[in-house]
């Protein structure tokens, strides 16, 4: 059970409003801390994406509980009325939470971080203006719990609420238990944050059997900025890796804030992207152009895979039974190493790519010495352009070089016509993108 | 998490017509406590429903099997097209358009239903529904409609002179093709209804719909009842925009067979995906023209198709081409003009009602035709404009031989030039693009002359019921439905300045077709116009009955009594509203009034296409700041200025509201929302994932949006304001003119762009491109 339906259907709730069940409207979005994270520590996520037992001793606050017991509204509430900030009104406590996320975290009133933070949340009747006027209003200060209705901000426990005997939901807590879990039942579905996994509940209203979340999994959750490789657990979130891909590959963090919305990338994970081996996968060029590996590990055997060889196919990953993802290691940019990441999709926030090229470039004395490059949208999977990168290598760094490589490119490609783009497009732009690179680095 | 009353706010002044106050819902809406029609509490026994749709374009249903679906758990009934027991026709103007189609004419067509216990178990059901097809051939674009002469609706004509005539002797003469696409609403609340079955065959429906009074008739027809036996209700719609006008009835006539069906309440919710491939969208246009002008910008005879893709029935398109024909002179005369409207049949999902309605296709052919003229004349477009606008007689009449007697589009136009200072703005951005090779920005205007009221004379008419308590409060209700444009507090404003009391003694209640019958739709931009006069007319009986009181009570002349300030004055005395509404009811006066209101001065020949459709025209005028990039066709809006025109505003804060989220929705329309069928017609663009309407980051970062100031309406409508609700969509022309702009000085305005909209980065990337290669001007 998803928690938005939890929370309409069962604690008839229904301030929070389903408007699309696919993570991409943000009109049930809630705010959750987890376990220990302590009450400053609010994050907007999507109910509609989320498993009930993923709120398992988490604080969790709706609309409902953020006006305080007299009535008096929340500054954030206060802020979208003074403004007119609503219209129709059913996307707004989407918007409130959003926003209560963004005051919390004390974030500034710059435009960036102000559409960063709203990202996850679409607003037909406004056009936004108001909306992205009252984030200014409450920017930078946070209003701490005074006004909430402390009541409403009950720890959930859900015991007995949510096991059957058809549906078996696993939290372990440590690696050890997840590999007994996995013993147990080889079949069962590891649910890293659920932003892909969630569909088959959300909208296909499907039932699973059995799901290992690996969302409370200490080891699995530890960051190592090693010197020589950025080691990221296999339940890290987008939003726990973001700062350190900020500071080891500005590029790939940017491209990271373009992945889904700050309420996805609270809960999606990069083991997760990895796994669910989609030809649009944004993090999957990235990991490749940047030559990083896959630690595997088993109750028998642990063993390391390029990420490149871990995708085999068409959304499938070689992942063997009783195998989970125990962390990535993208090693870091050597000396005279760069790299880019390029994202094209119909709008620049929360889109899925037409087109996405990442780039490991090295150029000594005006010529390309060494190039990586990987393309996403274009083949059954993200993957390399061999003749690209075969013919421009040793070649003189500039535009006259790029001349031709459109017709290079589609030596490694032969990409689908589809509702994101024709082929024609995916082609000329992914051409363009390797001259965009050629004006980037030097 | 208990409800807490919010407290009332203080009265410091009495707040009636022309204040900027908030919706009336802001409290509910920011708590969550506004109550839509799926957070209603459910009613005891209630079924949740779910549609089979069909796979196939086009293809007859040979046989449904419900065994499956019947078997599984939960399920209580099915229904199909067989089952009905009144009439499968629900349409709006034609016949014939089924609620339950026995022949697929499109991938999404509801072909049958079933309720369960639960949601889940109708949609489980409904997977288990056994349909076997016949496909047919499927027509899917409007050239294959058009080389059939496929259409839902005969060819509508709009001439005046000679156009073929006056081409042939024109100086300079250019023919082409333009396309427009179509656009999802994107409400955020989907369609969604419940009907309560009552006593004898009664049925009760609460439905998300701009237009109860046709969910009544559809569900009337269905059912073989009399208009009187079904009760329609509708509190409020998250989002609407023309996509519940005709789309909700189908859903609420699903809900109410099922009901009657089963003899227990339904609610029918569809899925996102299921409501964005079942339900009607903006029509997608093909434009074909031939304009003929001279040397120095004189448009002097127009010949142009405009062929609309209607889908599969004919639902609203019919007046949807009228208002495209009626849009398509924008602010210019043409003296010779020939226009035809065509609604193509095709196995796609049938269009529908769309925010500006026809008016935003027709102003995108007429524009984007003097941007193509300005480009081959080497001409300013402003100038070229200015050559064309309507002027004093006898270049006042437009096409359909309507005189337009209120323009002020020269006003609207040079206050915005002006406060921009366009002049400047256009050579900053030419500096630019003189030293950024891959970065180029794109500037442009666009005037637009929008006419209010329907076309179709007799929707033009409004009803409103008013009572008066003995405490001073008033209950006031009106056909007109809330969907998010504030027409509630709107029309409580005039009621407060009708009775001048304050805005917080007058409560709206639900839109009911028991309170007020026979309605119009919530439409047209009209709400306000029609349903604030209806509501001031039965406000001025209930207070001259007052008066009356009041002045028998103080010994003066009725034509004394002064109401002001939440008092009512008589020389020197007065009392409080509510003490004379107490003394009203103790001399036995009725303080309860239904008001009527129709619109005047209009009427309209369908047979010639000529008359006076509009009662009056809305003008305004914005300009675009637009960036894109030469080597992807990524798109940024960078600043938008935008002068509107509402007349004396009734509430300038829900006037600015509707301003600029038209306009943020009319450039959605123009660039990053594409619906996009693959070859076997189906819609691969069925959710926010693949459909992409404008997110905050999109919106102009400089986004200045003013009301013209000093201009009521010269025509009596309430309180002089204007209409609102659609006309600053079509002001978003001017991100489309400035992206052309943009693409024209990525090869120095050499050549003339070819794009087609929504000017999506592949687009734009080709047609940059194509300029490149150097296509001739």
């Amino acid at each position: 059970m998803t928690v938005l339906d939890y929370l309409r259907g069962v604690r008839r709730l229904t301030g929070t409003k389903e408007g699309c069940a696919e993570g991409d409207c943000g009109a049930c979005a809630i705010a959750v801390a987890q376990p220990g994270a302590g009450e400053q520590h609010y994050q907007a996520v999507n109910s509609c994406l989320m498993m009930l037992p993923q709120l398992d001793g988490a604080s969790v606050l709706t609309v409902e509980g953020l006006a305080g017991k007299d009535g008096a509204l929340h500054p954030v509430q206060q802020a979208l009325v003074e403004t007119d900030g609503t219209q129709c009104g059913f996307c707004t406590p989407g918007f409130v939470m959003a926003m209560f996320a963004f005051q919390q975290a004390g974030e500034k009133a710059s435009d960036d971080a102000i559409h960063e933070a709203l990202a996850g949340n679409l607003c037909r009747c406004t056009g936004y203006r108001p909306i992205v006027d009252a984030c200014r209003k409450i920017a930078g200060k946070p209003a701490g719990f005074a006004n909430v209705d402390l009541d409403a901000l009950k720890q959930t426990k859900l015991d007995g609420e949510y096991s059957s005997e058809k549906e078996r939901f696993f939290t372990p807590q440590n690696v050890e238990t997840l590999l007994l879990v996995l013993r147990w039942l080889p079949d069962a579905v590891l649910l890293g944050g659920g932003t892909d996994l969630g569909l088959l509940v959300s909208k296909e209203r499907k039932r699973l059997p059995a799901v290992i979340w690996t969302g409370q999994i200490r080891e699995l959750k530890e960051i190592r900025d090693e010197p020589g490789a950025l080691q990221l657990g296999g339940a890290v979130t987008y939003t726990e890796a973001l700062p350190y891909l900020d500071k080891a590959f500005p590029s790939f963090g940017a491209l990271v804030r373009r992945i889904g919305s700050r309420q996805i990338r609270n809960l999606g994970t990069i083991a997760g992207n990895i796994a669910t081996a989609s030809p649009i996968g944004d993090t999957l060029p990235c990991l490749i152009a940047l030559e990083a590996k896959i630690a595997l590990r088993s109750e028998k055997a642990s063993r390391e895979i390029p990420v490149e060889e871990f995708i085999t196919g068409y959304r499938k990953i070689a992942l063997n039974k009783g195998e989970f993802i125990a962390s990535i290691l993208i090693p870091r940019l050597g000396a005279g190493q760069q790299f880019f990441v390029y994202k094209l999709s119909k709008r620049f926030d929360q889109d899925i790519s037409a087109v996405i090229a990442a780039f490991r470039v090295e150029i000594a004395g005006g010529r390309v010495k060494k190039l990586r490059a990987a393309y996403g949208g274009m083949a059954a999977t993200p993957k390399r352009a061999a003749a690209v990168e075969a013919a421009l290598t040793g070649k003189p760094w500039t535009q006259e070089t790029l001349s031709n490589i459109d017709a290079v490119l589609a030596e490694d490609f032969t990409p689908m016509d589809d509702q994101r783009a024709s082929a024609k497009y995916r082609l000329r732009a992914g051409a363009n993108l390797l001259r965009r690179l050629q004006m980037e680095a030097s | 998490m208990t409800a807490v009353p919010i407290a009332p706010t203080p009265i410091t002044k009495v707040r009636g017509a022309h204040e900027p106050i908030s919706h009336d819902s802001a409290v509910g809406h920011v708590t969550g406590r506004a109550i839509y029609l799926d957070d209603m509490p459910t009613p005891h026994n209630l079924l949740e429903a779910a549609l089979v749709l069909s796979p196939h374009a086009h293809a007859r249903v040979k046989r449904i099997d419900f065994t499956r679906a019947l078997a599984a758990p939960g399920v209580v009934a099915t229904v199909s097209a067989k089952d009905i027991p009144g009439k499968n026709d629900i349409a709006p103007i034609l016949r014939n358009e089924p609620a339950l189609a026995e022949t697929a004419e499109y991938a999404g067509h509801p072909i049958a239903a079933v309720a369960a216990d639960t949601l889940d178990h109708a949609r489980a059901a409904a997977a288990l529904v056994d349909v076997e097809y016949e496909p047919l051939p499927a027509v899917l674009t409007v050239e294959e409609a058009m080389a059939q002469r496929s259409y839902v609706s005969p060819a509508q004509t709009m001439a005046r002179g000679d156009a073929a005539a006056a081409l042939t002797s024109a100086p300079m003469r250019l023919k082409g093709e333009l396309r427009c696409g179509g656009q999802d609403h994107f409400y955020l609340e989907g369609q969604i209804a419940l009907a309560i079955p009552g006593e004898e065959r009664d049925m009760q429906v609460f439905s998300s719909t701009q237009h109860p009074t046709e969910v009544q008739h559809g569900v009337a027809h269905l059912l073989g009842l009399p208009f009187n036996q079904v009760t329609v209700e509708v509190r409020r719609m998250g989002g609407a925009f023309g996509g519940k006008e005709s789309q909700a009835t189908i859903y609420a006539g699903i809900a109410a067979l099922l009901a009657w069906k089963s003899r227990r309440p339904v609610k029918l919710r569809l899925a996102r995906d299921d409501d964005m491939c079942a339900t009607g969208k903006r029509h997608p246009f093909l434009i074909r023209y031939d304009i003929g002008f001279d040397a120095v910008g004189h448009i002097l005879a127009l010949d142009m198709v405009l062929a609309a893709n209607a889908g599969n029935i004919a639902d609203l398109s019919p007046p949807v081409v009228t208002r495209a024909l009626c849009h398509a002179d924008n602010c210019y005369f043409i003296p010779h003009v020939s226009l035809v409207g065509l609604a193509c049949k095709t196995n796609t999902v049938s269009n529908t009602a769309f925010r500006g309605f026809g008016g935003p296709q027709g102003m995108f052919a007429i524009e984007t035709l003097l941007d193509i003229v300005a480009r081959k004349l080497d001409m300013p477009l402003e100038a070229l404009r200015r050559c064309n606008y309507y002027g004093p007689a006898p270049r006042d009449v437009t096409p359909y031989g309507m005189t337009v007697e209120d323009n002020i589009i020269d006003k609207v136009v040079g206050q915005l030039e002006s406060a921009v200072d366009l002049k400047g703005w256009r050579e900053k951005v030419a500096a630019f693009n003189k030293t950024s090779p891959v970065v180029k920005k794109g500037l442009a205007t666009v005037p637009v002359k929008f006419g209010i009221s329907f076309n179709l004379p007799s929707l033009n008419q409004a009803g409103a019921l008013v009572h008066v308590y003995t405490d001073g409060s008033v209950h006031l209700n009106h056909g007109g439905t809330e969907m998010g444009q504030g027409l509630f507090i709107k029309v409580a404003q005039v009621v407060a300045d009708a009775f001048k009391i304050d805005i917080s003694k007058v409560r709206v209640s639900a839109t009911n077709t028991g309170k007020v019958p026979n309605t119009s739709p919530t439409a047209a931009s009209s709400g306000s116009d029609l349903n604030g006069m209806a509501a001031l007319a039965a406000c001025e009986q209930i207070k001259s009955r007052m008066a009356e009181v009041a002045a028998k009570k103080f010994h003066v002349p009725a034509a004394e009594i002064r109401f002001a300030e939440g008092r009512v004055f008589a020389r020197n005395d007065s009392m409080e509203f509510g003490e004379l509404a107490e003394l009203s009811w103790r001399k036995r006066v009725s303080l309860s009034s239904t008001g009527y209101y129709r619109t005047p001065k209009i009427h309209w020949d369908f047979k010639t296409g000529t008359g006076r459709p509009f009662y009056y025209f809305t003008y305004g005028a914005a300009a675009a700041e637009v960036a894109i990039d030469t080597l992807t066709g990524e798109l940024q809006v960078l600043r938008v200025e935008l002068l509107q025109d509402c007349g004396k505003s009734l509430n300038p804060a829900i006037d600015m509201g509707q301003i600029e989220g038209a306009f943020v929705q009319g450039m959605g329309w123009l660039t990053t929302e594409e619906l996009w069928w693959d070859k076997d017609g189906r819609l691969r663009t069925h959710g926010p994932s693949t459909y992409k309407i404008p997110g905050s980051r999109d919106v102009p970062a400089v986004f200045n949006c003013r009301i013209l100031a000093d201009s009521p309406n010269r025509e009596h409508t309430i309180f002089r304001s204007k209409a609102v609700g659609e006309p600053p969509l079509m002001l978003a022309l001017c991100v489309w003119l400035a992206i052309r702009d943009a693409i024209a000085s990525a090869a120095d305005h050499r050549a003339i762009p070819q794009i087609d909209a929504p000017a999506t980065p592949e687009r734009i990337l080709m047609a940059v491109d194509d300029v490149r290669a150097g296509m001739p001007r």
